[in-house]
């Protein structure tokens, strides 16, 4: 059942929220052992939640557009009084004094959050592989990954376990799983959604956004999330524009470029089954009026590495705090030098270690120019490429993913295939741009198959009506 | 410029350049609402944001932007569009393990400040940061090497900082000392620090060379910290030029060095070399935007900044006919608007000076401009004597009023002349051997004896005497 219909039931009283949430703890407790979608599911806070919406209804209350949904939340926003723990030892123990402001909105809008989700450690990682709790596995195959970071948020949405949930896209970490798993994921505008509260992996590219099986669905979170917040710094202070009143207006005359770069045109990873689907959804575009051409975007081809330099960067000091003073693990040494090494030694997983690493060596004195600096560069040069693009074109289109689904394992040993598999979404977290993943059809294996949808700054409401044309014309999903 | 300042090894010049950190007189932190308050209990005026929880991000403080401008603008800074950027080191009282500061693009550009003696004194550059929180170390006598363990107070964590980093252009421990005392008394006449070394909020590193007399390249510098006075301040100079000279003269040379002034001691020691200098890993902060004053932002707070110490000096000066130690004391003491509008009033500059300096040292209380110049006057005019005057004075600043209804009411009469001539005539036939005496008697006799009848002439009219006009009497009688 979509969110939509489930906000609209209980508001108008005809199902509580008590029993929408007992029907998805019913489902949660069937698969949730074999998937490991949750670091934790909250199954006392979301009763007292729903049950809280229902007397709220009751007493003829409107508890919100997202009255009695349940909703899960990647493990990188905190929740007062419920431990966050970004998939890591370091944060053992620690419990945040306060909410991230995504998590307020979701509570104002009467949404009941059922569990927080895994995620590759410190949202480092394209397979929620990197988990210091174990791995999250493809409710469709799994013996299949779900994508990452966000692939709890998505598995969850997948499965079945909650119609909606939150995730965090730094280079893909919601587009990619969403593919994979075969939903709906959104990484807004930077600057659509308040980053307080989300623990930052490099603040500069990370953006929150929604999960949904739908795309109508999408729109609905993503309105409840968006919006000015002075506790961001770097929060849009206009007023986000209206989704859901635009979602059925179709792409009639829109101008759509398929960026030849991203695509199986130029890009020898990109798997046959993804660039057919590609081709087929230009064609239903085409055919509900829009004009679809390929074009090229030079500089997206240097975006994986500017991304590897900048993202590291930005993660070297924000994951300094680890510290083992004020919160989380501590491991005792003789002095405060010998305890941060120590702690962090113990805390810290493989990947977050290598990108701490990679990110101090880039910002490094006498290296710096040369990579840190080059890499802002080619940052530039990717968003004047996409100025031109869009001086041209409505949205630009790409897979989400160069492949679908791969099995548990399977890169695990070359970071390097690992990080390429976010080729085609980093370029728009480097422009700050919005760019969200719509199921299109299976591949060869039967594992969904995503086509990027990719918009100007600000440029939602196009993108929405896009992925709604896509939605209508989509080939059968995979059936989980 | 040429060096006036006393040698403190002969034949070698003593080069020094200070950087002053202020904390800024704001109500709450640099990025957040918390308390920028002195003392407390320890971690009492913290949040998220001082305590670098993760997911906290920072919100600049607008007042401390503005107290920042002030202090550019009173210095005679290029105010400018400015970025924060991270400085990345560990330490258990930085919360972040990182500290926001300005690197490349600093608030306050190229600036300069004018000692009391006229002299220009370079100002490189004036930028904002925020403080660190204090460790306290337990045991080991609080020394952090024998310490059992160590406690972190965070109630200074994000207290907002403006460092200003003056030009080596001082010459000796005098001139640091002038440079300090002139800088205070500017932030605290802007109202941008409270200005207290003793409670750290104004805290000097100095950065001392020594060269031979006459030579122009400077010498290796060394960075000397942890000076809490401006009598600290000397000495620790002082002890480092020795120092410097010394090496230079037993045909060693000077390390570029961080050293650590020990007050107890009353030496420097070696805290590190330029080698094993932290590699701070600057690069922009991306959690905040660039600052970006507008032209009329910045006129609005020159239009409101008050005159300034130099510029007071040089009213005073010109309103009472010179620049001296009392016209410059009267300025730090903040009295130079009452004299000046006093001596505005037709007050005699020299008596306004005098009573301020001597008469007024606890203050002025309900003394204004007018009663104080109409004192003044009647004083000068003969109606009352320098001891009256003081009198009268005392209970203008006790209660107010009309000084010539006080003295009146204190029976402060001016004596007739021939009242007083009648009284010396007296005194004079009651003690005919001290009259001769006087008469008779060397300058030092005559000096002893005028002293006698001064002095009875004073006790016969209970004080009301005019002390000159005595003087003048007794010379004329015994000339004639």
């Amino acid at each position: 059942m979509s969110a939509r219909r489930i906000a609209d039931e209980v508001r108008s009283g005809v199902r509580s929220a008590r029993s929408v949430l007992d029907d998805h703890l019913e489902v949660i407790a069937a698969r949730e052992p074999e998937i490991h979608a949750f670091n934790v599911v909250l199954v006392d806070e979301a009763r007292a939640a729903a049950d809280e919406i229902d007397s709220r209804v009751a007493a003829g209350e409107d508890p919100g557009p997202l009255a009695g949904v349940p909703v899960a939340v990647k493990d990188n926003m905190c929740t007062r009084g419920i431990p966050t723990t970004c998939s890591s030892r370091i944060l053992e123990g620690w419990i945040p004094p306060y909410d991230a402001t995504v998590v307020e909105r979701l509570a104002a809008a009467g949404a009941v959050m059922v569990g927080k989700t895994n995620l590759d450690e410190f949202a480092m990682g394209s397979s929620t592989e990197n988990s210091a709790f174990g791995v999250t596995r493809n409710p469709l195959d799994t013996t299949k990954v779900p994508g990452g970071s966000s692939g709890g948020s998505a598995a969850a949405v997948a499965a079945g376990f909650v119609p909606l949930s939150l995730g965090s896209d730094t280079g893909g970490s919601i587009r990619q799983p969403a593919a994979l798993c075969g939903v709906v994921g959104v990484k807004p505008t930077y600057g659509a959604v308040s980053r307080y509260g989300l623990v930052a992996f490099a603040s500069s590219l990370d953006q929150i956004g929604p999960f949904a099986r739908t795309v109508s669905d999408a729109a609905l979170l993503l309105e409840v999330i968006s919006g000015h917040d002075p506790l961001d710094s770097t929060s849009i202070p206009e007023a986000p524009a209206d989704l859901t009143s635009v979602l059925d207006r179709g792409v009639e005359g829109m101008r759509i470029g398929i960026i030849e770069e991203l695509s199986g045109d130029g890009l020898d990873g990109i798997a046959g089954d993804v660039q057919a689907r590609l081709g087929e959804a230009a064609a239903a575009l085409e055919a509900a009026g829009a004009t679809v051409e390929t074009t090229s975007v030079p500089s997206t081809v240097y975006g994986l590495s500017a991304y590897y330099v900048i993202a590291p960067a930005e993660a070297s000091s924000n994951l300094a705090r680890y510290d083992g003073v004020r919160f989380g693990l501590r491991v005792d040494a003789l002095t405060s030098g010998d305890m941060h090494t120590a702690t962090r030694t113990a805390g810290f997983g493989d990947e977050v270690k290598r990108r701490i690493m990679l990110g101090t060596y880039a910002l490094s004195a006498g290296y710096y120019d040369a990579y840190y600096g080059k890499s802002q560069k080619v940052r530039t040069l990717i968003v004047e490429d996409f100025a031109r693009a869009y001086s041209r074109y409505d949205l630009l289109l790409s897979p989400t993913s160069p492949t679908t689904a791969f099995s548990l394992g399977e890169k695990t040993a070359d970071p390097m295939t690992m990080y390429l598999t976010d080729v085609c979404t980093i370029p728009s977290n480097l422009a700050g741009h919005p760019s969200m993943s719509v199921p299109f059809g299976v591949g060869d294996d039967g594992m969904p198959v995503g086509v990027q949808v990719l918009a100007p700054a600000m440029g939602e409401p196009a993108m929405f009506r896009a992925a709604a044309v896509l939605e209508a014309a989509a080939p059968p999903g995979a059936a989980s | 410029m040429i060096s006036t300042a006393p040698e403190i090894v002969p034949g070698w010049e003593t080069v020094i350049g200070l950087e002053v950190h202020a904390e800024l007189a704001t109500v709450s932190k640099m990025f957040s609402a918390a308390p920028n308050r002195f003392g407390g209990e320890p971690n009492t005026h913290i949040d998220p944001v001082s305590l670098g929880l993760p997911g906290s991000l920072p919100v600049l403080n607008r007042r401390a932007v503005e107290l920042a401008i002030r202090v550019g603008l009173a210095l005679n800074c290029t105010v400018q569009r400015s970025v924060f950027a991270r400085k990345n080191y560990f330490y258990p009282d930085m919360p972040k393990d990182f500290q926001i500061s300005q690197f490349d693009l600093p608030i306050n550009g190229e600036g300069w400040l004018e000692l009391a003696d006229g002299r220009r004194i370079g100002i490189e550059r004036a930028h904002l940061e925020e403080d660190t929180g204090k460790s306290t170390h337990v045991g080991g006598g609080g020394r952090i090497h024998e310490a059992g363990y160590s406690l972190v107070d965070y109630n200074r964590a994000g207290v907002p900082l403006i460092e200003i980093v003056g030009r080596p252009d001082l010459r000796g421990a005098e001139d640091a000392r002038a440079y300090v005392s002139e800088l205070r008394a500017i932030l605290v006449a802007i109202g941008a620090s409270d200005g207290k070394m003793e409670e750290g909020s104004m805290r000097v590193d100095c950065n001392v060379s020594v060269r031979p007399v006459g030579q122009v390249e400077l010498g290796t510098r060394c960075e000397v910290k942890n000076i809490n006075s401006l009598r600290s301040m000397g000495r620790a100079i002082e002890y480092e030029a020795r120092r410097q000279v010394d090496l230079l003269t037993s045909g060693e040379r000077i390390e570029q060095q961080t050293r650590h002034w020990n007050e107890d001691e009353g030496r420097t020691h070696k805290l590190r070399s330029k080698e094993e200098a932290f590699d701070y890993r600057y690069f922009p902060e991306p959690d905040l935007m660039p600052v970006e004053p507008s032209e009329e932002w910045i006129a609005e707070i020159r239009a409101s900044l008050p005159m300034l110490p130099r510029e007071r000096r040089h009213r005073l000066a010109e309103a009472a006919g010179a620049e001296t130690a009392a016209t410059a004391l009267t300025v730090d003491r903040g009295l130079d608007d009452l004299a000046v509008a006093s001596i505005d009033l037709g007050a005699d500059p020299g008596r306004v000076l005098v009573h301020l300096d001597n008469n007024l040292a606890d203050g002025v209380g309900l003394l204004t401009a007018d009663s104080f110049a109409a004192l003044i006057a009647l004083e000068t005019g003969g109606d009352l004597t320098a001891t009256q005057a003081k009198a009268v004075l005392a209970s203008l600043v006790a209660e107010g009023g009309d000084p010539a209804a006080i003295a009146s009411a204190m029976g402060f009469e001016a004596m007739e002349s021939g009242e007083l001539e009648a009284i010396v005539d007296r005194l004079i036939s009651e003690h005919p051997d001290d009259w001769a005496a006087l008469i008779a008697g060397d300058d030092k006799e005559r000096k002893k004896k005028s002293g006698f009848f001064v002095g009875e002439v004073m006790k016969a009219t209970r004080g009301q005497a005019d002390g000159r006009a005595v003087n003048e009497l007794l010379a004329r009688r015994s000339a004639g």
